[in-house]
């Protein structure tokens, strides 16, 4: 089988100790939580730390509580007990979803919320092994110096696999990071690069130490998966969808649209917001028509390369049906009598 | 067998019966090969070609040889002896002599302390390459016959070319009422076994001489074989252990590089030695469905009464022979075991690819041209306005009959299969019924149970049994067979508790060790229930005789009435007048000594002598009917497979739970075929496999696999152990071609290739909006140069089953043994 190369494995009880196991390791240390996403690429030479700094035991990166109306979420948390808590399934379901649509169970049991938010980007030349990527003489990602999915391209394409992190981008979450500097708060949309290698704005020396939800106050969203099978995939397309409903009196009636944003998962390096399809949608009650708009301005700037499972234009495709159909299910959460 | 025919009412065939190794499968107690660790033990790993096709200019090991830990480097030239399972192909070294073939091939290995040491070791082999123009497909092969990939081929970069035909296919086709042609493509897909293939070697120098290997293999009378050859060492001092398979499905029936490398690396390191590889190399072992290329042209009257059959097939073989001139045969041969076909054409090729090696996947060569043939009748059927179902129904090869390619059908169970599909799926209420997105499809299937003839020409028995009574009352059971999963240990088990009136945990089974057992020739072409249960059987009833004699002595009763069951042996008409079977075994053992008895099975000469007759003869055919039932996503293209119904004619269950295993397994193999499973490459990058890991090759979850409705048709066949005829790979055939109509049926879109992936159908779909053809599937069947026919006259054209020119009857397999 494939073997973990040898490392030095620190377990830090404190963010304060954690930190400085990282100044003392530099550049060759790194940190893991649930490490399903870091081991397996350590195997494969990804990732070649020498020294691994587990947070899975650091007691503040833990646990999750209401606090200023919203909620606020240790990023070690693992995936299963995220969507299995009642405050997440009450307030936030949506992350409940996407949480409980990450890989199979086993993984979920191990893998955190926060490396789902940090997952490394993926690509079909990227995640093989040492010898396989020794046959195509490496990829810039690792090893290399072209980009075989785009060779003249001067950046990495890999892919934004993560399927909680569109829907934080598409929340207006916020992720609370702790450097040696000190602590830091960034928009979860602030987090990410859409770019391969430089995919986080995180140094590596940060931890993300906390993501705020906001408060539950009359916005809705939902997440539309696609993936080959019903577990372990990765998406190859995610649709994050938020819209913001008029509120007061008869709003209800009119069921208006005063914000939303649309959020496209496993189409480039990043969480890719659509700004045009989300302005399109205020104003309108998620109709047809306004579905159908937003759909078509999602569609556009799609761009998926043929880096992951299925075919590139196909994945184009889908991308409208499955704004189509996040949307409408917007629309019957709001208004479920009708249609 | 004589006694196979008596009708008795059984007392523990027909049961359904814990596998004999379940308790420890399920508790963790199994020991597989990766679990051996030896004192002193090494690890070995193997260097692989970056190159998809090169030549081996130098290898320079002196690094690695240096580097603590490693204690030994073997390249190419330390074992120069080729090999291959098939004798006519042995073009296999156990580590690359001056070519390498594809991305995988192995080149170099290490044996090390550690396996870390072994794999730090290979990163300092140098090796220089002259790089050759590479094949990526069997299409690019056909057209350009240089560089070749071997200096051995029918023609260029073709491996194996065939051209048969039974009767006039041209007067046939002129005497039909329609004539349909249609191209098919099946994709290459890999067995995907839980367990990693793994190999440990252990070595007794001189004047022992002796060699161990204890491997993951289903057929260890061919490692055993290939090592002698390989290793020069006289069979005599190697025993090869066959251990517990972690699923097969075919992927380990050839001899393997690392098996030899690893015997090879004890015997020069003097320790033993262990290899297991990684899911990546498992891929690169390969031996998987052939991507093949087809074309069927077939004419009938209105009722569906098929006047003549042309079929060709262009099969993409990957850069070894392994079984691919079989698995070439093996797409020409069952069309005509289903169906009546009077006129019969077949014209198949193989190329060389620079890819890993096709080989025998569950099914070997026979589900592309089921799926084409399947496909082809539902296009037929609609054409002529009939039903499927009953076009099929109509047309049946008559039991007790020869096809037109002269094989021998026994038992033919497929009309009721038919019937109990389309009864239980309600077949007439749904067909053309189901709202849009809804449909549902039927197809058959027929499969050999086991092949009639060897892989290397002899004239020695197929299958072997030896049987210990111990004075106890407990019964051993020895043989060569391999247990992969599929439930052959249990088999010998129960058959042999039936035949001595044991229950099947009384019977010690002993399996797969060249030292202990008797040859039986592995677990491949679903042979072993019936030969190595026919084997078992003569065993077993020799013993029953010996017994017996000495019980009628004792109990002063004539032999005629003495009985076993229930543990006793007893006079059946004064059932209490008896022994316990222990008591009887010691009154043969007083009497005569050891109480041992061997049995073995041959199957009976063929009806076909042609050359090209050594593929699809079996003792007896299985036969399958399905019927899926899909939803079909028109927005997307996605195909869920929500339910099959599948009936299978097994001749007789010796267990009736492994029997049920044995078709559900076959029809969830048989979705992933369907639907997802590929191998796919990356032509225009250096041919990398695109994929090879458990995550992204994709085979369904359980969360995929459809509910089945399983019907077992048992119609005992003469040939068979009690009857029985094979389960383990017949009824994953008709679910690819099954899928694929009822999508027509669903969305009325022809998808003419597996997997049915939903880019595919969206295409189509597409197609059909624009007015276009409404079909997603291969356009062409490349020009071939075949070779002038071997003419055979069908039996009722008065043929005698030889060649009416160019055949060589059976000359060509004695050639082959000789090489």
């Amino acid at each position: 089988m494939l073997r973990l190369p040898s490392f030095t494995y620190l377990q830090p009880k404190t963010l304060k100790e954690a930190l400085a196991m990282k100044a003392d390791a530099g550049p060759d240390g790194m940190y893991v939580a649930g490490g399903t996403d870091l081991y397996p690429n350590m195997k494969r030479r990804h990732q070649e730390p020498r020294t691994v700094i587990s947070l899975i035991g650091v007691r503040e990166l833990t646990g999750c509580e209401m606090r200023d109306g919203g909620c606020a979420v240790g990023p070690c948390m693992t995936l299963s007990d995220l969507c299995s808590r009642p405050t997440i399934r009450q307030h936030y379901d949506t992350v409940a979803l996407a949480a409980g649509l990450v890989s199979t169970p086993l993984l979920r049991n191990m893998g955190t919320l926060g490396g789902n938010l940090c997952l490394d980007t993926r690509c079909n030349y990227y995640n093989q092994t040492y010898e396989w990527r020794k046959a195509i003489d490496f990829c810039m990602k690792k090893d290399g110096h072209i980009c075989w999915v785009a060779p003249s391209s001067p950046r990495c394409w890999a892919v934004s696999s993560s399927d909680v992190a569109p829907v934080m981008v598409a929340l207006g979450a916020e992720y609370v990071l702790v450097g040696p500097g000190g602590e830091r708060v960034v928009p979860a949309a602030r987090f990410y690069h859409n770019d391969g290698i430089n995919y986080l704005t995180k140094q590596p020396d940060e931890i993300l130490a906390t993501v705020r939800l906001p408060a539950p106050d009359g916005w809705d969203a939902v997440y539309h998966k696609l993936r080959r099978r019903g577990s372990f995939d990765f998406p190859v397309l995610g649709v994050a969808a938020w819209v913001k409903w008029e509120q007061g009196a008869g709003s209800r009636e009119r069921g208006q649209v005063v914000e939303a944003r649309i959020v496209l998962g496993g189409v480039a390096s990043w969480p890719q917001e659509v700004p045009e399809a989300g302005a399109v949608l205020v104003g309108t009650d998620l109709s047809d028509e306004g579905v159908a708009a937003a759909a078509d301005a999602a569609y556009r700037p799609a761009k998926p390369l043929d880096n992951t499972d299925f075919d590139l234009s196909w994945r184009k495709q889908m991308t409208r049906v499955y704004v189509t159909r996040a949307l409408t299910e917007l629309r019957q959460r709001r208004r479920p009598a009708r249609k | 067998m004589a006694s196979s025919k008596k009708p008795t009412r059984f007392r523990v065939v027909g049961k359904a019966h814990r596998k004999v190794d379940a308790t420890a499968k399920v508790t963790g107690v199994t020991r597989f090969a990766d679990d051996l660790f030896l004192p002193r033990m090494l690890f070995a790993k193997l260097l692989r070609s970056p190159h998809p096709h090169a030549r081996i200019i130098s290898i320079d090991t002196s690094k690695a040889a240096a580097l603590p830990g490693v204690k030994a480097v073997l390249v190419g030239k330390d074992l120069p002896i080729p090999f291959g399972i098939l004798p006519v192909s042995q073009d296999e070294h156990a580590l690359a002599l001056d070519k390498v073939r594809f991305v995988g091939d192995p080149v170099a290995a290490v044996a090390a302390t550690s396996e870390e040491a072994a794999t730090e070791a290979l990163d300092l082999i140098a090796v220089e390459y002259e790089v050759l123009r590479a094949f990526p497909d069997a299409l690019d092969a056909v057209e350009h016959p240089e560089p070749a990939i071997h200096d051995y081929a029918d023609a260029g970069n073709i491996h194996k070319l065939i051209h048969l035909e039974f009767g006039d296919v041209d007067r046939g086709l002129a005497e039909a009422d329609l004539v349909r042609e249609d191209l098919f493509f099946f994709e290459g897909n890999t067995h995907l076994p839980m367990e990693q293939h793994a190999a440990v070697a252990d070595w007794s120098p001189p004047p022992d001489g002796k060699l161990t290997l204890w491997s993951a293999t289903q057929t260890p009378h061919y490692v055993h074989r290939a090592l002698a050859k390989v290793l020069e060492l006289p069979a005599a001092r190697i025993r090869v252990i066959a251990c517990p398979n972690g699923g097969a499905f075919g992927g380990k029936s050839d001899p393997f590089s690392h098996e030899i490398v690893v015997a090879k690396l004890a015997m020069i390191t003097g320790r033993p030695v262990k290899i297991t590889l990684t899911r990546e190399e498992v891929f690169y072992c390969h031996r998987g469905r052939h991507p093949t290329l087809m074309w069927v042209k077939t004419g009938v009257k209105k009722d569906g009464a098929i006047t003549g059959m042309h079929f060709k097939s262009l099969l993409d073989g990957g850069g070894y022979g392994s079984y691919g001139v079989a698995s070439t045969y093996y797409t020409g041969a069952l069309q005509t075991v289903t169906y009546h076909v009077p006129r019969y054409k077949f014209q198949g090729a193989r190329a060389f690819t620079n890819k890993p090696p096709c080989g025998p996947k569950r099914g070997h060569g026979t589900p592309q041209p089921r799926f084409a043939l399947e496909v082809h009748l539902d296009k037929i059927a609609e054409q002529l306005g009939m039903d499927p179902a009953e076009l099929r129904l109509k047309h049946l090869v008559p039991p007790n009959s020869l096809t037109a390619n002269w094989l021998r059908i026994g038992t033919m169970g497929l009309g009721p299969c038919i019937e109990k599909v389309v009864r239980g799926s309600g077949w007439k209420q749904k067909f053309k019924q189901l709202p849009y997105g809804k449909g549902i499809g039927l197809a058959c299937s027929s499969y050999i149970t086991g092949a009639g003839l060897p892989i290397y020409w002899n004239a020695m028995p197929h299958s072997g049994v030896q049987l210990k009574c111990d004075r106890g009352g407990g019964v051993t059971v020895f043989c060569g067979s391999t247990e992969i999963g599929q439930g052959s240990d249990s088999i010998l088990a129960t058959i042999v508790a039936e035949v001595l009136g044991l229950h099947p945990f009384d019977v010690a089974v002993v399996t797969g060790d060249t030292d202990l057992t008797p040859v039986d020739l592995g677990s491949y072409s679903s042979r072993v229930t019936l030969m190595t249960g026919n084997a078992a059987i003569q065993a077993a009833e020799r013993a029953r005789d010996v017994i017996a004699r000495h019980a009628a002595k004792k109990l002063e009763t004539p032999i005629e009435r003495i009985t076993f069951a229930e543990g006793r042996v007893f006079d059946v008409q004064e059932p209490e007048r008896g022994l316990t079977f222990a008591e009887a075994v010691q009154l043969a053992e007083a009497a005569e000594g050891t109480v041992g008895t061997v049995g073995s099975y041959t199957p009976a000469p063929s009806a076909a002598k042609y050359r090209g007759a050594g593929v699809g003869p079996s003792p007896a055919y299985s036969y399958s009917a399905c019927v899926a039932e899909v939803d079909v996503d028109p927005a997307t293209g996605i195909v869920r497979v929500p339910k099959i119904w599948i009936a299978h004619d097994v001749g007789r269950a010796i267990n009736a739970a492994t029997v049920m295993g044995q078709i559900e397994g076959s029809v969830y193999m048989g979705l992933g075929e369907a639907l997802m499973e590929e191998m796919a490459y990356r032509g225009n990058r250096n041919v990398v496999h695109k994929i090879p890991s458990l995550l992204e090759y994709k085979s369904p979850t359980t969360l995929e696999m459809c509910d089945v409705v399983t019907y077992v048709v048992e119609d005992p066949d003469p040939n068979g152990p009690f009857g029985a005829k094979e389960c383990g790979q017949g009824p994953l055939l008709p679910v690819p071609p099954a899928v694929a109509n009822a999508v027509y049926d669903a969305v009325g879109v022809r998808i003419d290739e597996v997997p049915i992936t939903p880019e595919k159908v969206f295409k189509a779909l597409r197609r059909k909006e624009k007015g276009e053809a409404a079909r997603f599937g291969p356009a062409r069947f490349p020009d071939i140069a075949w070779p002038e026919p071997t003419r055979v006259a069908p039996p009722w054209d008065g043929g005698d089953g030889r060649a009416a020119e160019g055949g060589r009857g059976r000359k060509k397999a004695a050639e082959g043994a000789r090489r």
